[in-house]
């Protein structure tokens, strides 16, 4: 099918697209155009304004700063996936990236467009939440900055309201070596995961773990960090887990069931994929150190 | 809704033309400009037969509006040969029978030159990732795999 018709507009500065959200009604912000133009296309959507950000060039890019780093909202996931910052410092998120879609959809998708959309089984917010990512939205009132936890609201939705925009996406590294897994179980490579699962580590000099982030993602309509499993693998060694307790935790959520998938197959899956990104992040964190 | 201006540079030459906003750049191209080499299969993103170049990376074509590509470099199919003389890729899927019935074969033409360009020398696994978002129906990928193994080798020997 063929998008409805819309008014076209483009702006070229953070300003500009501020002014266009606070006059236009029934406006739908272009990020990367890869879950927007798709739904334009079926009409699940037809907006009567469409504002496409891809010239504001202020929206991307990727800097280290003194308290972490900063993704653009606009920053192409390929150029997130080949950036040495990313892969040095948030490995979780490069590793994670290689799981979305295809080379020619990560050429235009942007981290801020799947942190806007929010898709359940989306990677990149999730792994947003496994590192406990900071959202600088903009609207009329300035700037104000939403914590990971608040930032999801319920399915497709986040905590932008319609004069907002998402401008930057801040990170506070893990320890220069940390651990980290990622596991994700879709029908085919780069397709929409049926489910996923992260896992961060910190660990002494005696292999012990002193700070863990566990997540599953595309199991519930947002993405769950497992926060009693966390708390239980603090002081165990890496070499010693007891997975029982955070298998159990992640089997003990409130699966989506779709016409493909039922809500017992999600579950079983969440319990094997949070297994195997633990264990991943144990072995990345023992040849770490 | 009116049209829009737009001057672009495609396969090498200036265009200037209009488009409505609404018409993505497959369509444009191939209803808009008569370049029926880019094939429209999904128009949602799942298929990569609409696959071209846009200022150097390879884009689907049907999740682009084509004023968006106001101002860009545009390369499609109609590009890659000389006149009668095949690129070196295609003349691979020729060889190897890298296509049968055709229609993903602009596709995986664009995906491929703009992956192996940036990536001069690829494991047959790296070859198979970069094809993942191109769907084959017919041939079955192998014919596909090895004409792009056959290019690589091809310049790592010429050079």
């Amino acid at each position: 099918m063929k998008a409805p018709p819309f008014q076209y507009h483009r702006p070229q500065t953070c300003e500009e697209l501020g002014a266009l959200l606070a006059n236009l009604d029934n406006a739908k912000i272009l990020a990367g155009g890869q879950s927007l133009m798709p739904m334009l296309n079926l009409r699940v959507l037809a907006p009567d304004h469409l504002i496409d950000i891809n010239r504001i060039s202020e929206l991307s890019g990727i800097r280290e700063t003194a308290n972490g780093i900063e993704i653009g909202a606009m920053t192409r996931q390929a150029d997130i996936l080949a950036s040495p910052i990313i892969c040095a410092r948030l490995p979780l998120l490069a590793c994670a990236l290689e799981h979305v879609g295809h080379i020619q959809t990560r050429s235009r998708g942007t981290i801020g467009g799947s942190c806007c959309h929010l898709d359940p089984s989306a990677e990149q917010p999730a792994m947003c939440a496994a590192l406990d990512a900071e959202f600088v939205a903009v609207g009329p009132n300035g700037r104000r900055v939403v914590a990971a936890e608040d930032w999801f609201q319920g399915l497709l939705q986040s905590a932008l309201d319609d004069q907002e925009f998402l401008e930057v996406l801040r990170f506070k590294p893990w320890a220069k070596r940390h651990g980290y897994g990622f596991a994700e179980y879709a029908r085919r490579h780069g397709d929409f995961a049926i489910a996923g699962a992260a896992a961060l580590l910190e660990v002494d000099s005696k292999s012990a773990i002193t700070r863990a982030a566990l997540l599953v993602f595309g199991v519930e309509p947002a993405p769950r960090r497992l926060r009693g499993a966390e708390a239980v693998l603090i002081g165990q060694t890496i070499h010693d887990i007891t997975f029982a307790p955070i298998v159990d935790e992640a089997r003990a959520l409130d699966p989506m069931e779709d016409t493909h998938v039922t809500a017992d197959y999600r579950r079983h899956l969440a319990g094997i994929l949070i297994n195997r990104a633990l264990g991943d992040a144990c072995s990345t964190s023992e040849r770490s150190q | 809704m009116t049209e829009q201006n737009i001057t672009f540079t495609l396969n090498g030459e200036q265009r200037r033309a209009s488009a409505d906003p609404r018409t993505h750049l497959a369509d444009f191209l191939r209803h808009g400009l008569g370049l029926t080499g880019t094939h429209v299969g999904c128009e949602h993103g799942v298929c990569g037969a609409c696959t071209v170049i846009v200022d150097g990376v390879p884009v689907r074509s049907c999740l682009m509006l084509a004023v968006q590509v106001d101002g860009c470099i545009v390369e499609t199919v109609e590009g890659l040969a000389k006149g009668d003389e095949l690129s070196p890729l295609q003349q691979a899927f020729s060889t190897h029978h890298g296509l049968q019935c055709g229609f993903c074969t602009p596709g995986m033409l664009m995906t491929l030159e703009a992956f192996l360009r940036g990536s001069p020398s690829p494991t047959e696994q790296d070859i198979r990732i970069a094809i993942s978002g191109n769907i084959c129906r017919c041939t079955g990928y192998q014919g596909i795999v090895e004409a792009a193994l056959a290019v690589v080798a091809a310049k790592a020997s010429s050079s």
